[in-house]
């Protein structure tokens, strides 16, 4: 650079210079990214939340869409009425027939647009209830023996590959192996033997195994779900675990407690809040996957709620149940897209959000508890 | 200042130096032994840590293990208990530990059993993250002791056994780690004596420790010798000096000389045990 009177210093700049520009533009385009990343984010939400709080929250008291909460989806019916445009439920739409005598009225119909969503709360609620007490149950035990038991080498490294690798497997296909496993296959015990499936005496008792599979139902749909998000529980609860440092291992063994006894008292306690706060991601991967549960455990629609009409207490677990994001998908992909059934659509989603943002709430509280409880 | 038990009827120190340096023979601040070694040969994995150690350690003494890093002494100490099963790949490649008559490696030991009789306190202190009382009574509540009145009761001696009764009566039910350094080191000596063990071996105990709280462990050790023998493993000559009865100096895996504590510091044998101890290498 050619030294002039006016920049008395090379230190100081007089124009930009390639490695300038080349640094504002990395820059700008880093931060761009992100914040293309933030308007994404937004947008969805805002749209969802904006639409749907329309269904959920009514501007007169209580302020709150209750018979949208606590309703099942119905039919809606769209007709003319005496140069008025009427839009009801089905039931009502019946009422107002037999009230004014309407033998025949052509009116539109829109499935599920009508009602509520109250069956599809409870389905979601069961499943992520009963998927996150399986994968905990075995998640937690798969990472302390990991952690705690086994001893590296071939075997163990194989075991941590195949996990890594069950973590990449798409939903869609665990979807079809628990369709595969838990609904086709999986034994059931009963007093006769079903000969069109393998089955065998179960020794000495008069009953029988029978692998007749466990049809659609909540049990099928909890193991599918649990074992989808098993990889992301043993892998964050084995990283935690680990993190207990081992003077409070050795302590407890020094004090003459068994390997056991050392683990449960003096070493889980302490992971807990990490592993819940792996478990609050998978509460949102298992309440949102659709594919897993559409061939395991949802219906499209059912009257019945998951506890009417037991005959015994077991069919409470082999009973399908009607679930938020099978639901959402439904009403859609497979309904118009109109005035008429935007209501439900975008009310689902919202009431959707919320429910998962309620329960990672949640586990979030109680982690905090924990965490404040045993602080090291 | 705290409360003082009574002296201890053991003199702290040996009245008399022995004249020769001749290991265990009639040296004056031996008893029985309670822990007895023979040509023990210690490996981590391929790497031998611990080479022909045979010594004797005398029942309600203390005895310090002297000697620089790495030179096997907390690796001996973690025989004792055999905290070392912990730790993958280790063994015992030759050679025997007798603790009263048995020897700890026999298959048909029963470990818990010998972590009762041979309690430990750690380098880093570890109160575990739980009340002061939980920590005292965790030793007994594992054994299955519900006892309400008799837990109290063994807080309450444990906790003046490692002289911080009176610190911490008023706050039993708070979190053990909300004590000092010092504090949080005698919660865990009164966690160990709480289960009764014959012995107690210290892996430095002191090492993270203040002068004013190492002052409060070791005035604490003499008091617990008049009930336990006490193997401490210390990187601090002058300590092992106050404190122990008989000391066993170690270099690179070998015994290099053990005797009566006086004898080594001030007549050494091994001119080895002489320039480490003089503070000329280590």
């Amino acid at each position: 650079m050619p030294a002039s009177a006016e920049s008395p210093s090379p230190l100081l700049r007089t124009r930009l210079g390639p490695a300038q520009i080349r640094e504002c533009a990395v820059f700008w385009g880093f931060r761009a990214a992100t914040y293309l990343v933030l308007l994404c984010g937004a947008f969805v939400f805002g749209t969802i939340v904006w639409n749907g709080s329309k269904t959920v929250f009514s501007p007169k008291p209580p302020f709150i869409n209750v018979e949208f909460l606590t309703a099942a989806p119905e039919s809606l019916y769209v007709f003319e009425y005496q140069g008025k445009k009427l839009e009801l439920g089905d039931r009502a739409f019946r009422a107002f027939k037999a009230e004014h005598h309407l033998a025949d009225i052509k009116a539109e119909s829109y499935v599920y647009s009508a009602g509520g969503i109250f069956p599809n709360i409870v389905g979601t609620v069961l499943l992520v209830a009963g998927s996150m007490a399986i994968a905990l149950l075995l998640g937690v035990a798969a990472a302390i023996y990991l952690s705690e038991y086994a001893r590296d080498g071939w075997f163990i490294r194989a075991v941590r590959l195949a996990i890594l690798n069950l973590a990449g497997v798409p939903s869609i296909v665990f979807g079809l192996f628990g369709f595969g496993l838990f609904v086709l296959f999986a034994p059931r015990i009963g007093p006769a033997p079903v000969a069109s499936v393998w089955h065998f005496q179960l020794w000495p008792l008069h009953s029988y195994v029978n692998f007749v599979g466990w049809n659609v139902s909540l049990l099928a749909g909890w193991f599918t779900l649990a074992f989808m998000v098993l990889p992301v529980i043993i892998t964050a609860s084995e990283e935690s675990l680990r993190g207990v440092p081992r003077g409070f291992r050795e302590g407890s063994l020094a004090l003459g407690a068994t390997k056991f006894q050392a683990i449960i008292t003096n070493v889980l306690p302490y992971a807990l809040p990490g592993i819940l706060t792996s478990s609050v991601l998978s509460i949102a991967r298992v309440a949102g996957e659709t594919a897993p549960i559409m061939f395991t455990a949802a219906y499209v629609v059912r009257d019945k709620l998951p506890w009417q009409g037991l005959t015994h207490w077991t069919d409470f677990f082999f009973q399908g149940v009607m679930a938020l994001p099978y639901h959402i998908y439904v009403v859609s992909a497979k309904i118009p897209q109109n005035e008429y059934t935007e209501r439900v659509q975008y009310g689902a989603a919202f009431v959707f959000m919320l429910l998962v943002a309620l329960i990672s709430l949640a586990s979030i509280l109680l982690r905090n508890r924990l965490r404040s409880r045993y602080k090291w | 200042m705290e409360t003082r038990l009574p002296p201890p009827p053991v003199p702290p120190a040996p009245a008399s130096a022995p004249a020769g340096g001749n290991p265990g023979a009639a040296a004056s601040a031996m008893t029985a032994p309670i822990i007895d070694i023979q040509h023990l040969d210690f490996f981590y994995g391929q790497a031998q840590a611990l080479q022909d150690i045979t010594l004797q350690i005398p029942e309600k003494r203390v005895t310090a293990f002297i000697g620089p890093s790495g030179c096997g002494k907390s690796t001996l100490l973690r025989c004792l208990n055999r905290m070392n099963d912990l730790i993958d790949g280790t063994r015992i490649g030759r050679g025997t530990i007798t603790i009263n008559g048995i020897d700890i490696q026999r298959p048909d030991v029963d470990v818990i059993e010998l972590r009762k009789r041979v309690g430990m306190v750690f380098q880093k202190s570890n109160p575990f993250p739980k009340s002061i009382y939980e920590n005292i009574t965790y030793g007994l509540r594992i054994a299955g002791v519900k006892n309400r009145a008799r837990l109290d009761e063994v807080v309450e001696k444990s906790l003046r056994g490692a002289a911080l009764w009176d610190e911490v009566k008023d706050r039993l039910h708070q979190s053990g780690l909300g004590l000092s350094g010092g504090q949080q080191q005698r919660i865990c000596i009164a966690r160990a004596i709480a289960v009764e063990p014959e012995i107690i071996l210290m892996d430095e105990p002191c090492s993270a420790l203040d002068p004013l709280a190492t002052a409060k462990i070791e005035e604490l050790i003499h008091e617990l010798k008049t009930q336990y023998t006490i193997v401490i493993v210390t990187h601090n000559m002058q300590q092992a000096a106050r404190v122990s009865d008989r000391t066993a100096f170690f270099y690179l895996g070998r015994l290099v000389e053990h005797d009566d504590t006086r004898t080594i510091f001030m007549n050494p044998a091994n001119p080895q045990t002489e320039a480490y101890v003089a503070g000329r290498f280590g």
